[in-house]
Protein backbone atom coordinates (compact mmCIF):
# COMPACT_ATOMS: atom_id res chain seq x y z
CA UNK A 1 0.00 0.00 0.00
CA UNK A 2 3.16 2.10 0.26
CA UNK A 3 2.63 2.29 -3.48
CA UNK A 4 -0.37 4.75 -3.38
CA UNK A 5 1.36 6.95 -0.79
CA UNK A 6 4.74 7.37 -3.07
CA UNK A 7 2.19 8.23 -5.96
CA UNK A 8 -0.05 10.82 -3.89
CA UNK A 9 3.29 12.31 -2.68
CA UNK A 10 4.62 12.76 -6.63
CA UNK A 11 1.69 14.37 -7.18
CA UNK A 12 1.65 16.92 -4.71
CA UNK A 13 5.23 17.40 -4.98
CA UNK A 14 4.63 17.85 -8.89
CA UNK A 15 1.56 19.81 -8.30
CA UNK A 16 2.81 22.63 -5.65
CA UNK A 17 6.41 22.41 -6.48
CA UNK A 18 7.37 21.87 -3.01
CA UNK A 19 10.34 19.50 -1.70
CA UNK A 20 9.76 16.81 -1.12
CA UNK A 21 11.14 16.53 2.12
CA UNK A 22 8.03 18.51 3.32
CA UNK A 23 5.80 15.91 1.95
CA UNK A 24 5.43 14.21 5.03
CA UNK A 25 1.97 12.06 5.74
CA UNK A 26 1.02 14.94 8.49
CA UNK A 27 1.63 18.16 6.24
CA UNK A 28 -1.87 20.01 5.72
CA UNK A 29 -1.66 21.16 1.29
CA UNK A 30 -2.88 24.57 2.94
CA UNK A 31 -1.00 25.32 6.21
CA UNK A 32 2.26 23.49 5.78
CA UNK A 33 2.56 23.07 1.60
CA UNK A 34 1.03 26.54 1.09
CA UNK A 35 -1.30 25.38 -1.17
CA UNK A 36 -4.50 27.84 -1.91
CA UNK A 37 -8.07 26.50 -2.47
CA UNK A 38 -7.72 26.79 -6.23
CA UNK A 39 -4.68 24.28 -5.40
CA UNK A 40 -6.83 21.46 -3.25
CA UNK A 41 -9.36 21.01 -6.22
CA UNK A 42 -6.74 20.73 -8.73
CA UNK A 43 -5.01 17.56 -6.63
CA UNK A 44 -8.85 16.05 -5.95
CA UNK A 45 -8.75 15.95 -9.79
CA UNK A 46 -5.11 14.72 -10.49
CA UNK A 47 -5.73 12.10 -7.42
CA UNK A 48 -9.07 11.19 -9.39
CA UNK A 49 -6.96 10.73 -12.74
CA UNK A 50 -4.08 8.88 -11.41
CA UNK A 51 -5.99 6.16 -9.46
CA UNK A 52 -9.36 6.14 -11.55
CA UNK A 53 -11.19 6.85 -8.48
CA UNK A 54 -14.40 8.93 -7.61
CA UNK A 55 -13.69 11.35 -4.85
CA UNK A 56 -17.31 13.36 -4.23
CA UNK A 57 -17.31 16.35 -2.91
CA UNK A 58 -18.23 16.20 0.77
CA UNK A 59 -15.04 13.72 1.12
CA UNK A 60 -12.81 16.47 -0.78
CA UNK A 61 -13.49 19.10 1.74
CA UNK A 62 -12.22 16.96 4.48
CA UNK A 63 -9.12 15.91 2.36
CA UNK A 64 -6.80 18.18 4.27
CA UNK A 65 -3.51 16.68 4.86
CA UNK A 66 -1.80 13.75 2.32
CA UNK A 67 -2.60 11.04 5.11
CA UNK A 68 -6.11 12.23 4.44
CA UNK A 69 -5.84 11.60 0.72
CA UNK A 70 -4.25 8.14 1.18
CA UNK A 71 -6.53 7.07 3.29
CA UNK A 72 -9.40 7.80 1.35
CA UNK A 73 -8.26 6.25 -2.23
CA UNK A 74 -6.84 3.20 -0.38
CA UNK A 75 -10.19 2.73 1.46
CA UNK A 76 -12.01 3.59 -2.57
CA UNK A 77 -9.98 0.78 -3.94
CA UNK A 78 -10.76 -1.87 -1.27
CA UNK B 1 -16.98 35.69 -63.76
CA UNK B 2 -14.47 33.00 -65.54
CA UNK B 3 -12.14 31.52 -63.77
CA UNK B 4 -8.76 30.87 -65.14
CA UNK B 5 -8.58 26.80 -64.86
CA UNK B 6 -4.53 27.21 -64.70
CA UNK B 7 -4.09 29.69 -61.66
CA UNK B 8 -7.33 28.09 -59.76
CA UNK B 9 -5.45 25.17 -59.96
CA UNK B 10 -2.22 26.64 -58.77
CA UNK B 11 -4.49 28.38 -55.76
CA UNK B 12 -5.74 25.50 -54.54
CA UNK B 13 -2.05 23.39 -54.85
CA UNK B 14 -1.02 21.86 -51.55
CA UNK B 15 2.30 23.67 -51.56
CA UNK B 16 0.49 26.80 -51.41
CA UNK B 17 -2.04 25.61 -48.45
CA UNK B 18 0.87 23.79 -46.61
CA UNK B 19 3.21 27.24 -46.60
CA UNK B 20 1.05 29.07 -44.66
CA UNK B 21 -0.07 27.90 -41.05
CA UNK B 22 -3.81 29.11 -40.67
CA UNK B 23 -3.32 31.59 -37.83
CA UNK B 24 -0.27 33.02 -39.39
CA UNK B 25 0.26 36.61 -38.90
CA UNK B 26 -3.10 36.91 -36.62
CA UNK B 27 -3.31 37.53 -32.65
CA UNK B 28 -5.69 37.43 -30.15
CA UNK B 29 -6.61 37.84 -26.88
CA UNK B 30 -7.22 34.56 -24.37
CA UNK B 31 -9.18 35.25 -21.00
CA UNK B 32 -10.38 32.33 -18.91
CA UNK B 33 -7.50 30.21 -18.32
CA UNK B 34 -7.19 28.85 -15.21
CA UNK B 35 -4.91 25.77 -15.76
CA UNK B 36 -4.05 22.78 -18.44
CA UNK B 37 -7.37 21.54 -18.21
CA UNK B 38 -9.36 25.05 -18.85
CA UNK B 39 -11.42 25.21 -22.37
CA UNK B 40 -9.48 28.52 -23.21
CA UNK B 41 -5.97 26.61 -22.69
CA UNK B 42 -7.56 23.56 -25.41
CA UNK B 43 -8.25 26.55 -28.03
CA UNK B 44 -4.93 28.55 -27.26
CA UNK B 45 -2.85 25.40 -27.82
CA UNK B 46 -5.00 24.53 -31.02
CA UNK B 47 -4.44 28.73 -32.06
CA UNK B 48 -0.58 28.63 -31.04
CA UNK B 49 -0.28 25.30 -33.10
CA UNK B 50 -1.34 27.12 -36.38
CA UNK B 51 0.76 30.20 -35.73
CA UNK B 52 -1.40 32.85 -34.01
CA UNK B 53 0.58 35.11 -31.71
CA UNK B 54 -1.42 35.30 -28.40
CA UNK B 55 -2.05 37.63 -24.85
CA UNK B 56 -3.60 36.03 -21.89
CA UNK B 57 -5.66 37.83 -18.95
CA UNK B 58 -5.92 36.79 -15.27
CA UNK B 59 -8.07 37.52 -12.93
CA UNK B 60 -6.02 37.56 -9.73
CA UNK B 61 -2.64 36.59 -8.32
CA UNK B 62 -3.93 32.77 -7.68
CA UNK B 63 -4.36 32.71 -11.07
CA UNK B 64 -1.65 34.44 -12.35
CA UNK B 65 1.14 32.08 -11.40
CA UNK B 66 -1.11 29.26 -13.05
CA UNK B 67 -1.27 30.98 -16.33
CA UNK B 68 2.60 32.09 -16.51
CA UNK B 69 4.22 28.66 -17.75
CA UNK B 70 1.46 27.78 -19.85
CA UNK B 71 2.01 31.64 -21.78
CA UNK B 72 5.56 30.65 -21.50
CA UNK B 73 5.21 27.21 -23.61
CA UNK B 74 3.67 28.72 -26.20
CA UNK B 75 5.82 32.19 -27.12
CA UNK B 76 3.75 34.39 -25.18
CA UNK B 77 5.23 37.39 -22.53
CA UNK B 78 1.99 39.00 -22.55
CA UNK B 79 0.21 38.62 -19.77
CA UNK B 80 -2.72 40.94 -18.51
CA UNK B 81 -4.41 41.16 -15.47
CA UNK B 82 -8.22 41.52 -15.84
CA UNK B 83 -11.10 41.33 -13.52
CA UNK B 84 -14.33 41.80 -15.36
CA UNK B 85 -16.02 43.03 -12.87
CA UNK B 86 -14.33 46.51 -13.00
CA UNK B 87 -14.77 48.77 -16.04
CA UNK B 88 -11.18 50.02 -15.24
CA UNK B 89 -9.53 46.71 -14.69
CA UNK B 90 -11.10 45.89 -18.44
CA UNK B 91 -9.49 49.42 -19.62
CA UNK B 92 -6.49 48.74 -18.14
CA UNK B 93 -6.08 45.31 -19.99
CA UNK B 94 -6.65 46.76 -22.98
CA UNK B 95 -4.42 49.38 -22.54
CA UNK B 96 -2.08 47.28 -21.66
CA UNK B 97 -2.51 45.43 -25.08
CA UNK B 98 -3.14 48.62 -26.94
CA UNK B 99 0.61 49.72 -25.82
CA UNK B 100 2.11 46.36 -27.59
CA UNK B 101 -0.29 45.24 -30.28
CA UNK B 102 -1.42 47.86 -33.34
CA UNK B 103 -4.08 45.31 -33.82
CA UNK B 104 -6.53 42.55 -32.49
CA UNK B 105 -7.95 39.97 -34.52
CA UNK B 106 -9.64 37.76 -32.09
CA UNK B 107 -10.89 37.14 -28.82
CA UNK B 108 -11.64 34.09 -26.51
CA UNK B 109 -14.02 34.92 -23.33
CA UNK B 110 -13.73 31.79 -21.07
CA UNK B 111 -15.12 33.53 -18.15
CA UNK B 112 -18.22 32.74 -15.77
CA UNK B 113 -18.70 32.88 -12.04
CA UNK B 114 -21.70 31.92 -9.93
CA UNK B 115 -21.78 31.11 -6.10
CA UNK B 116 -21.40 27.17 -5.99
CA UNK B 117 -24.02 27.23 -3.13
CA UNK B 118 -26.65 28.26 -5.70
CA UNK B 119 -24.88 25.62 -8.02
CA UNK B 120 -26.84 22.65 -5.88
CA UNK B 121 -30.40 22.69 -4.88
CA UNK B 122 -33.02 24.79 -6.79
CA UNK B 123 -32.89 27.33 -8.95
CA UNK B 124 -35.75 28.67 -7.22
CA UNK B 125 -33.74 29.29 -4.61
CA UNK B 126 -31.57 32.11 -6.31
CA UNK B 127 -30.42 35.05 -4.59
CA UNK B 128 -30.51 38.92 -6.33
CA UNK B 129 -27.03 39.05 -5.54
CA UNK B 130 -25.51 36.43 -6.71
CA UNK B 131 -28.13 35.97 -9.92
CA UNK B 132 -26.47 39.87 -10.41
CA UNK B 133 -23.08 38.76 -10.27
CA UNK B 134 -23.59 35.45 -11.91
CA UNK B 135 -25.38 37.45 -15.05
CA UNK B 136 -22.33 40.48 -14.42
CA UNK B 137 -19.18 38.42 -14.59
CA UNK B 138 -21.00 35.29 -16.82
CA UNK B 139 -23.06 37.54 -19.65
CA UNK B 140 -22.28 40.93 -19.86
CA UNK B 141 -18.47 40.92 -19.42
CA UNK B 142 -18.62 39.21 -22.90
CA UNK B 143 -20.68 42.31 -24.36
CA UNK B 144 -18.55 44.67 -22.45
CA UNK B 145 -14.95 42.96 -23.69
CA UNK B 146 -16.16 43.24 -27.36
CA UNK B 147 -17.34 46.44 -26.63
CA UNK B 148 -13.29 47.64 -26.58
CA UNK B 149 -12.10 44.79 -28.51
CA UNK B 150 -14.20 46.06 -32.03
CA UNK B 151 -12.27 48.99 -32.75
CA UNK B 152 -9.11 47.40 -32.41
CA UNK B 153 -10.43 44.54 -35.20
CA UNK B 154 -9.38 46.61 -38.02
CA UNK B 155 -9.30 43.83 -40.66
CA UNK B 156 -12.28 42.26 -39.32
CA UNK B 157 -12.08 39.80 -36.68
CA UNK B 158 -13.35 36.70 -34.67
CA UNK B 159 -15.01 36.72 -31.12
CA UNK B 160 -15.83 33.30 -29.42
CA UNK B 161 -17.39 32.54 -25.88
CA UNK B 162 -18.27 29.56 -24.25
CA UNK B 163 -21.26 27.93 -23.43
CA UNK B 164 -23.20 24.92 -22.53
CA UNK B 165 -26.97 22.95 -22.99
CA UNK B 166 -28.33 23.97 -19.59
CA UNK B 167 -29.01 27.59 -21.33
CA UNK B 168 -31.37 25.90 -23.78
CA UNK B 169 -32.49 23.09 -21.63
CA UNK B 170 -32.66 22.13 -18.00
CA UNK B 171 -29.78 20.11 -16.54
CA UNK B 172 -28.74 19.35 -13.07
CA UNK B 173 -28.18 22.12 -10.91
CA UNK B 174 -26.79 24.42 -13.21
CA UNK B 175 -29.24 26.77 -12.06
CA UNK B 176 -28.14 30.63 -12.27
CA UNK B 177 -25.50 29.98 -14.88
CA UNK B 178 -28.27 28.53 -17.54
CA UNK B 179 -29.91 31.19 -17.33
CA UNK B 180 -26.23 33.35 -18.04
CA UNK B 181 -26.05 31.66 -20.65
CA UNK B 182 -28.91 31.66 -22.13
CA UNK B 183 -28.37 35.47 -21.96
CA UNK B 184 -24.94 35.15 -23.04
CA UNK B 185 -25.76 32.92 -26.82
CA UNK B 186 -28.68 35.65 -27.01
CA UNK B 187 -25.86 38.60 -26.71
CA UNK B 188 -24.22 36.59 -29.59
CA UNK B 189 -26.96 36.98 -31.95
CA UNK B 190 -27.13 40.87 -30.95
CA UNK B 191 -23.34 41.54 -31.25
CA UNK B 192 -23.04 39.59 -34.26
CA UNK B 193 -25.50 41.75 -35.87
CA UNK B 194 -23.94 45.00 -34.35
CA UNK B 195 -20.69 44.06 -35.42
CA UNK B 196 -21.21 42.87 -38.95
CA UNK B 197 -20.81 45.68 -40.69
CA UNK B 198 -17.05 45.83 -39.94
CA UNK B 199 -16.65 42.48 -40.56
CA UNK B 200 -16.14 41.08 -36.61
CA UNK B 201 -17.37 37.46 -36.94
CA UNK B 202 -19.47 36.52 -33.04
CA UNK B 203 -19.75 33.11 -31.90
CA UNK B 204 -20.15 30.76 -29.47
CA UNK B 205 -19.10 27.04 -28.61
CA UNK B 206 -21.78 24.89 -26.54
CA UNK B 207 -19.09 22.38 -25.41
CA UNK B 208 -20.42 19.13 -23.61
CA UNK B 209 -19.33 18.46 -19.88
CA UNK B 210 -15.80 18.92 -19.29
CA UNK B 211 -13.42 18.37 -16.07
CA UNK B 212 -12.13 21.68 -15.42
CA UNK B 213 -12.27 23.79 -12.45
CA UNK B 214 -15.04 25.63 -13.10
CA UNK B 215 -16.85 22.69 -13.94
CA UNK B 216 -15.96 21.25 -10.60
CA UNK B 217 -17.98 23.65 -8.77
CA UNK B 218 -21.16 22.34 -10.32
CA UNK B 219 -22.72 19.68 -8.28
CA UNK B 220 -23.05 16.44 -9.69
CA UNK B 221 -20.46 17.18 -12.40
CA UNK B 222 -19.78 13.57 -12.79
CA UNK B 223 -23.32 11.75 -13.00
CA UNK B 224 -23.96 14.86 -16.22
CA UNK B 225 -20.39 13.68 -17.41
CA UNK B 226 -21.24 9.88 -16.96
CA UNK B 227 -24.86 10.44 -18.58
CA UNK B 228 -23.47 12.57 -21.36
CA UNK B 229 -20.87 9.55 -22.17
CA UNK B 230 -23.57 6.99 -21.92
CA UNK B 231 -26.01 8.69 -24.42
CA UNK B 232 -23.90 10.99 -26.35
CA UNK B 233 -24.65 9.97 -30.68
CA UNK B 234 -20.57 8.95 -30.45
CA UNK B 235 -20.89 7.38 -27.03
CA UNK B 236 -18.26 9.33 -25.68
CA UNK B 237 -17.34 12.72 -24.20
CA UNK B 238 -15.31 15.62 -26.29
CA UNK B 239 -11.78 16.51 -25.45
CA UNK B 240 -10.12 19.42 -24.77
CA UNK B 241 -8.23 18.89 -28.37
CA UNK B 242 -11.91 18.96 -30.00
CA UNK B 243 -13.11 22.04 -28.35
CA UNK B 244 -9.52 23.34 -29.65
CA UNK B 245 -10.51 22.70 -33.07
CA UNK B 246 -13.81 24.04 -32.72
CA UNK B 247 -11.97 27.29 -31.72
CA UNK B 248 -9.73 27.32 -34.28
CA UNK B 249 -12.63 26.93 -36.96
CA UNK B 250 -14.31 29.30 -35.44
CA UNK B 251 -11.72 31.90 -35.06
CA UNK B 252 -9.68 31.31 -38.41
CA UNK B 253 -10.66 32.02 -41.63
CA UNK B 254 -12.55 28.75 -42.62
CA UNK B 255 -15.42 30.01 -40.77
CA UNK B 256 -15.35 33.30 -42.65
CA UNK B 257 -19.37 33.18 -43.40
CA UNK B 258 -20.67 31.80 -39.55
CA UNK B 259 -21.42 34.22 -37.65
CA UNK B 260 -23.83 34.81 -34.58
CA UNK B 261 -23.83 31.15 -34.55
CA UNK B 262 -23.91 28.42 -31.58
CA UNK B 263 -22.06 25.88 -32.45
CA UNK B 264 -22.32 22.38 -30.30
CA UNK B 265 -19.43 20.45 -29.54
CA UNK B 266 -20.09 17.60 -27.41
CA UNK B 267 -20.52 14.58 -29.25
CA UNK B 268 -23.63 15.13 -30.78
CA UNK B 269 -25.72 14.79 -27.38
CA UNK B 270 -27.84 17.70 -27.91
CA UNK B 271 -30.00 15.87 -30.23
CA UNK B 272 -30.67 13.12 -28.44
CA UNK B 273 -34.26 13.46 -26.50
CA UNK B 274 -35.13 9.93 -24.60
CA UNK B 275 -31.94 7.94 -24.89
CA UNK B 276 -32.37 4.04 -26.66
CA UNK B 277 -32.76 1.86 -24.21
CA UNK B 278 -29.95 0.26 -25.22
CA UNK B 279 -27.39 2.61 -23.84
CA UNK B 280 -29.20 2.23 -20.44
CA UNK B 281 -28.61 -1.69 -20.43
CA UNK B 282 -25.31 -1.65 -21.97
CA UNK B 283 -24.50 0.80 -19.12
CA UNK B 284 -26.21 -1.72 -16.77
CA UNK B 285 -24.49 -4.44 -17.54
Amino acid sequence: MSDVADRVKKIVVEHLGVDEAKVTEEASFIDDLGADSLDTVELVMAFEEEFGCEIPDDAAEKIQTVKDAIDFIQKSAA
Amino acid sequence: MTIDPKSAAEAASPADTAAQPLMAGKRGLIMGVANDHSIAWGIAKALAAQGAELAFTYQADSFARRVAPLAESVGSDLLLSCDVVSDDSIDAAFAGLSKRWDKLDFVVHAIAYSDKSELKGRYLDTTRENFRRTLDISCFSFTNVAKRAAPLMTDGGSLVTLSYLGAERVTPNYNVMGVAKAALEASVRYLAVDLGDQNVRVNAISAGPMRTLAGSAISDARYVYRFTQTNAPLRRNVTLDEIGGAGLYLLSDLSSGVTGEVLYVDSGFNVTAIPHPNRQQAEEE
